[in-house]
């Protein structure tokens, strides 16, 4: 299993990342915050942590730190657009319930 | 599924904590707003993908009004419900508007209040009002954009704008729920979105040629602040009259009379503004008009003819540039960059006549109709917290000096112009006249010298000082300027402690222009000030030395003085009136002294009067020395 990106979320992350100017790759991650349990974090990286596995996909370093990784394997992160809305969406096999608003989850 | 965006390292928040924040260009003829989403700024378009909301607000006859597009299709149709460039009645008063607009579009209703109320079919509205539609929307389009509610919004002003017409865009604001984080000038977020206040310290020029208004203004970025050193303009200089002259050529190479009808030069015009915008890109566009007829015209326009025949426009256009950099004192080979800014500055000739002048290639590289907006988005990204604490925090400055009036109707400078807020200074001031018990602070605003030629912001006074001889009462002014951008002054009696405060809320009743004048007429009248203020001084000391000798006088003038010291004294005494009502400062002081010197003996007798009087009755062996 692995992390992946679709092909847009991809080509986003490249802008992003080109206009930031800086910057080793993207970190996904989790974190126990929330209504229901985790939360996502999705960082531009500067750093590779000795812990960490990194992914390649599309050409783009996904950085993941071990413990996020149990909650993450198999995510494949999309990004869409919903209405006006636009942005980065987990679409992650592990998670059994999210929230209300989906902004946190449970496993 | 909640969508996400990308954070800076460590800076990701938690779940329901997300830091929403625009940034919101509320302009003349079209506002938009703008956001920063995963690092990028980018301006928030809406469900058509038009990214311009045309500052346009039709009040009809029940249900909500409707705002841009819509409301200016309407236009035509509803011309005295459809309200249109609002801004510029922004934090005036009835009469100013009355006074600087010749032909007033709208129907103003006459009203108690300072502040001016136009008369629609869905009621009176203000312009606070008004603009408050046009945030709603923008508020509505972001909150819908970034989906969540906004904690804060940065929104742009004119350089010029004064703290009465500040205020004004803050209430609306206020009125369609918004949080301001701060009010930013419009030539300073052009500045932020080039990111020229992470460069090295220096003069820039903000270029911005929009629809109807022209604006430039000199800034100087150092030591974190950008300082606005000049603003000028021409509020009657934009593309629209680029659209005209084009329009005009047209009618008369197809021989179009002028007695076309308004329907007719309404779509020549919009014709002249489709060819103008194809220029940009195409070297020559063919013209096809319609011929009241009913035939047609077809005709070339090159874009050599065009740059012909906007030549005086542009020109114009430069005349202000020339007196903003000479406001500024600085040379032409200081300016380091210059910054694009309104739609029309896409015409290539604008461009290169705009680079030929400032003798550098401007900065074109975000389009120009969003630069505004997007510089406000990055400054809001940075106050909401979204950024590392490194990030430098612009900070903002009073845009035009802060003072008091003193004797004489003078203006005693506490805050000059540009300072960085929040900041508070005080200073002392003391009596005029032996046992004064109240003072009266007058706040003021504006470059002047004199209280009249400056705009009045508040008056208060401090009662209950303790009678003491003029000059012996020490009062404590103390002026405050929150982060805000709110004034509170405060006045206190060092030795009783007495003390009075005002918190201003400016008086409605500037215009626009009047405050660009204000700061170019400090400028220009720099000598003339310098003179009224010497005078002023003199007419203030010769009053003082009038009341002071005719008082005494009257007292025991015939008791202590012999026929001619009298006589001397009061000869003095009226060539001191004679040149108090003359206008050469020089003169009254000379009188003063004359009268000083001749009332000398006098003085010196008082003195030794009123210590005989004291000891009268007293054993030397009493006298606590």
């Amino acid at each position: 299993m692995a992390i992946t990106l679709t092909d847009v979320a991809a080509e986003r992350i490249r802008n992003f990342m080109a206009s930031r100017g800086k910057g080793v790759g993207l970190r996904l991650g989790i974190k126990t915050t929330g209504c229901s349990g985790m939360a996502y974090v999705l960082e531009f990286a500067d750093d590779i942590e000795d812990d960490d596995t990194v992914y390649e996909d599309h050409g783009l370093k996904v950085i993941v730190d071990a413990k996020s990784l149990l909650y993450l394997n198999g995510t494949e992160l999309d990004y869409t657009r919903e209405g006006l809305n636009e942005g980065f969406k987990f679409n992650n096999p592990n998670v059994k319930d999210t929230c209300g608003c989906g902004e946190s989850f449970n496993i | 599924m909640a969508l996400l965006q990308i954070s800076e390292p460590g800076q990701s928040t938690a779940p329901h904590q997300h830091r929403l924040a625009v940034g919101i260009d509320l302009g003349t003829t079209h506002s938009l707003a703008a956001t920063v989403r995963s690092g990028v700024p980018e301006v928030l378009p809406d469900a058509h993908g038009r990214y311009l909301l045309p500052s346009v607000v039709r009040y009809g006859a029940g249900g909500a009004p409707q705002v841009g597009h819509e409301a200016k299709d309407k236009a035509g149709a509803d011309p005295l419900n459809t309200i249109a460039s609002v801004k510029r009645f922004m934090g005036r008063g009835i009469d100013d508007i009355r006074k600087t607009v010749k032909k007033l579009p709208y129907e103003f209703v006459d009203s108690e209040s300072a502040m001016p109320r136009i008369r629609t079919a869905a009621g009176d509205v203000s312009p606070v009002e008004v603009s408050t539609e046009i945030l709603k929307v923008l508020k509505t389009r972001s909150e819908g954009s970034l989906g969540g509610e906004l904690s804060g919004v940065v929104i742009t002003v004119p350089a010029y704008f004064d703290d009465a017409q500040r205020q004004a865009t803050r209430d609306a604001a206020r009125l369609a729920g918004l949080n301001v984080l701060r009010l930013l000038n419009e030539p300073t977020a052009a500045a932020v979105a080039y990111g020229l206040d992470r460069g090295s310290e220096g003069v820039h020029a903000i270029y911005d040629l929009g629809g109807g208004t022209f604006d430039i203004s000199i800034l100087r970025f150092s030591r974190g602040v950008f300082e606005v050193l000049a603003t000028a303009g021409d509020s009657a200089l934009g593309g629209d009259d680029m659209d005209r002259v084009v329009a005009e050529w047209i009618m008369q190479q197809a021989g179009i009379g002028d007695d076309v009808g308004h329907g007719q030069l309404r779509r020549l015009q919009r014709i002249a503004c489709d060819s103008k915008e194809q220029l940009t890109e195409s070297d020559s566009v063919e013209i096809v008009a319609d011929l009241e007829t009913g035939g047609q015209w077809r005709g070339w326009l090159t874009r050599e003819t065009f740059n012909a025949l906007i030549e005086p426009l542009v020109r114009r256009s430069l005349l202000p540039c020339r007196r903003a950099m000479k406001d500024a004192g600085i040379g032409l080979d200081e300016i380091e960059d210059v910054v694009m800014v309104g739609g029309a500055t896409r015409v290539p000739y604008v461009r290169t006549q705009v680079g030929n002048f400032f003798a550098c290639d401007p900065l074109v590289d975000i389009d120009p109709d969003k630069v505004v907006a997007v510089g406000a988005a990055i400054q809001a990204d940075v106050l909401v917290g979204n950024k590392p604490d490194d990030e430098l925090l612009l900070l903002d400055v009073i845009p035009l000096s802060l003072g008091l009036e003193t004797m004489g109707g003078l203006v005693e400078k506490i805050i000059p112009r540009n300072t960085p807020i929040p900041v508070a200074k005080a200073q002392e001031f003391t009596t005029y006249k032996d046992g004064q018990t109240a003072m009266q602070i007058h706040v003021v605003q504006g470059e002047r010298d004199l209280v009249s030629d400056c705009r009045s912001l508040a008056r208060f006074e401090l009662r209950g000082v303790p009678a003491m001889n003029a000059g012996a009462a020490k009062v404590r002014v103390t002026f405050q300027v929150d982060a805000d951008g709110l004034l509170s002054v405060s006045a206190s009696e060092v030795a009783s402690g007495v003390q009075s405060s005002v918190q201003v809320k400016p008086s409605y009743g500037l215009t626009d222009s009047e405050i660009a004048q204000m700061l170019r007429d400090s400028i220009d009248h720099a000598q003339d000030d310098m003179a009224v203020r010497a005078l002023r001084e003199q007419q203030v000391e010769a009053d003082r030395s009038i009341e002071t000798i005719e008082s005494a006088l009257a007292e025991d003038g015939d008791k202590l003085l012999d026929a001619d010291e009298r006589k001397a004294i009061d000869n003095a005494l009226e060539a001191l009136h004679a040149a108090r009502i003359g206008s050469d400062h020089r003169a009254i002081k000379q009188a003063i002294a004359h009268l000083d010197t001749v009332s000398h003996v006098y003085a010196t007798r008082r003195m030794n009067a009123s210590i005989r009087k004291a000891l009268t009755g007293h054993k030397v062996e009493d006298i606590d020395i």
